[in-house]
């Protein structure tokens, strides 16, 4: 029988749990900008949309210093920390 | 206490034999084809019959069937031990057999012969019948030779002896283990475990991947970097995995450790590289003495296939970014139309035949440094043609206008470039008295356009768009912007056969801080 080693990281993928869903919006919403062109167009107009329609909310805006690198960990705190919802505006 | 290994051994009817017991000991290892040891079996044998009411005797041969045929032929008494796994023979770290131990009460070793000389056997077995308050053995010396020289242990061959240093106690090896069934092939399975690139791999077997790590003096388990996008910890032995798939020979692996290190540091940002759906990929330039060492293709089609060390490297570096960092096509590899180069792209640069200053020396190394540049490139090697040019301007010249399409002809201080100078260019640049900074500047001026000539039109919705040309007054219109932004941007080396007035370039990525940067790191050979 042959043996070969494991070329991976052997990392088993931790599964993440989705927040269950309320089926309403209330409080803060994150929306991240990830710094691609016209991103701020999306979100501008999905900023009007969403408080039409959920008039409470109160919109906090955020932007990745570039889209080509992961958002620094103290920005995704920042996010998780102040915000119930987040939108992030993936592409231009 | 004894110092020698202990060890639990069959005799050919199953009967059991340990070690340390707690008399004194002859432990005796032996093969059936070595000529020496049949020579001694007799000799054994007599002493067995002498001694082994007061010691154990332990002689172990190195097959089963070897054994039967020898207790055949010499009519032997004396059991003898199957160690076909030659786990124990590993472990006494036997060279030559015959190889004798003369073990006393407490299991310590009190001589130890190899092969074959009359005199020192017979001093030998004085020396331990006395330790037994017995007389000297009744032994008819003079049927033995002289002296004969011993033969080489089956636990010392060297592809036994790697499958035996993987599977001992202290394997550097960590990694996890894939039994490959008896009905399975391991090169399917390894496609099928997803560890490919689309290309079959040489099967990370626990004896190949020690003997490519026997090419770093690096401790097998040192994590030498953090892989993105899953942060995976590369550990030379991970490392090693990778390189033994992509085809490399032990001593590429420092090349490929210095690649994965440099490609893993936030300037260079091997996250986005993946990740983009522009198709970026690492490409690789190797400089100083370890191109000659391991031989690398400096010149004819260096950029192309037929060089194992250049194709491997690179693929091993591509390999260990794919299964240790986890980048995936499909996954958070995201390229739209992938390329080539995500196979492999690695080369050194003909520093020889360069009258100019190297890449690593015009990046701050010294010229006996061997090191590994990662630039981060979308496209290339681009063929730039001119077999016209007889001096530095209108060669230049050319290089800019073919420089002028990356991206985009309206694309300006975008990206960077790796030219990739042959020498038929090189020289004719060389007889017009132009260096690397003429070359840059030619190519900065001949691609020069004013912000008017680079605005969006009804030819091309890429440029300046109108809101923003309507903003300006004419002198701003008027405004040249070069390629690129700094004429640092443009990378230059040199490489490829003597014969050709054919020069290529890479195009680039997101350059700078907000995309990648290109990045040098030492080679630490072994």
């Amino acid at each position: 029988m042959t043996t070969i080693l494991d070329p991976t990281d052997e990392r088993v993928p931790v599964e993440r749990r989705v927040t269950p869903r309320s089926g309403r919006i209330a409080g803060n919403v994150a929306f991240l900008d990830i710094s691609k062109p016209k991103g701020n167009v999306l979100l501008d107009r999905l900023e009007a949309l969403l408080k039409a329609q959920a008039p409470g909310i109160q919109v906090n805006r955020y932007a990745k210093p570039t889209f080509a690198k992961p958002a620094p960990s103290d920005l995704r705190a920042q996010i998780a920390k102040d915000n119930d919802f987040v939108v992030e505006a993936l592409a231009d | 206490m004894s110092d020698l290994p202990a060890f639990l051994l069959e005799d050919d009817g199953g009967g059991e034999h340990s070690f340390p017991g707690t008399r004194p000991a002859l432990i005796c290892f032996i093969k059936e084809d070595c000529p020496t040891c049949n020579d001694v079996m007799p000799l054994i044998e007599a002493l067995h019959q002498e001694l082994g009411a007061a010691a154990d005797f332990f002689v172990v041969g190195q097959t089963a069937e070897g054994n039967r045929v020898l207790t055949e032929r010499h009519g032997l008494t004396v059991p003898l031990l199957n160690d076909e796994s030659l786990k124990v023979s590993f472990a006494y770290d036997v060279e030559i057999v015959p190889t004798l131990h003369l073990v006393d009460a407490q299991g310590r070793s009190s001589r130890k012969l190899m092969g074959f000389a009359r005199d020192e056997w017979r001093q030998a077995a004085g020396v331990f019948a006395e330790a037994l308050s017995l007389g000297p053995p009744a032994v008819h010396w003079a049927d033995y030779p002289e002296w004969r020289p011993g033969c080489g242990s089956r636990s010392a061959d060297p592809l036994i002896a790697d499958r035996l240093r993987a599977e001992s106690e202290n394997s550097p090896l960590r990694a996890r283990r894939i039994e490959v069934g008896a009905g399975d092939d391991e090169a399917e399975l390894m496609f099928d475990l997803g560890f490919s690139d689309g290309l079959p791999l040489v099967p990370p077997t626990p004896e190949r991947v020690l003997r490519m790590l026997a090419g770093t003096g690096r401790d097998a388990q040192e994590v030498v970097a953090t892989v993105a996008p899953n942060m995976g910890e590369a550990t030379v032995e991970k490392v090693a995995i990778n390189a033994v798939m992509a085809g490399c020979r032990p001593e590429y692996l420092p090349v490929v450790i210095a690649c994965l290190e440099a490609v893993c540091t936030d300037a260079f940002n091997i996250h986005g590289v993946m990740a983009t759906t522009m198709g970026a990929s690492p490409v690789i330039v190797v400089n100083g003495p370890v191109r000659e060492r391991l031989g690398m293709n400096m010149k004819l089609g260096a950029l192309g296939q037929g060089s194992r060390a250049n194709a491997t490297i690179g693929r091993a570096l591509r390999l260990a970014i794919r299964n240790i960092g986890g980048a995936q096509p499909g996954g958070t590899e995201r390229s739209t139309l992938g390329n080539p180069m995500k196979f492999t792209m690695c080369f050194p640069e003909w520093e020889e035949r360069n009258p100019w200053t190297s890449l690593h020396v015009e990046r701050g190394f010294a010229a006996g440094d061997s090191v590994v540049t990662a630039f981060a490139m979308s496209s290339g090697p681009t063929l730039i043609v001119d077999q016209d040019a007889r001096g530095g301007d209108q060669l230049a010249g050319s290089f800019g206008l073919c420089l002028d399409s990356i991206f985009h002809p309206r694309a300006h201080f975008a990206t960077e470039t790796l030219l990739v100078i042959a020498p038929e260019h090189v020289d004719t640049f060389a007889r017009d008295g132009y260096g690397k900074a003429e070359i840059r500047a030619r190519i900065q001026a001949v691609t020069a356009r004013s912000i008017q000539e680079l605005a969006a039109d009804e030819v091309s919705a890429v440029g300046f768009k109108p809101a923003v040309i309507e903003a300006m007054d004419e002198q701003a219109l008027a405004r040249k912007l070069p390629k690129f932004r700094r004429d640092e941007d443009i990378h230059i080396v040199v490489a490829g056969a003597e014969a050709g007035k054919f020069s290529g370039a890479f195009h680039g990525w997101v350059t700078g801080e907000i995309g990648s940067m290109p990045v040098s790191k030492i080679i630490e050979e072994a």
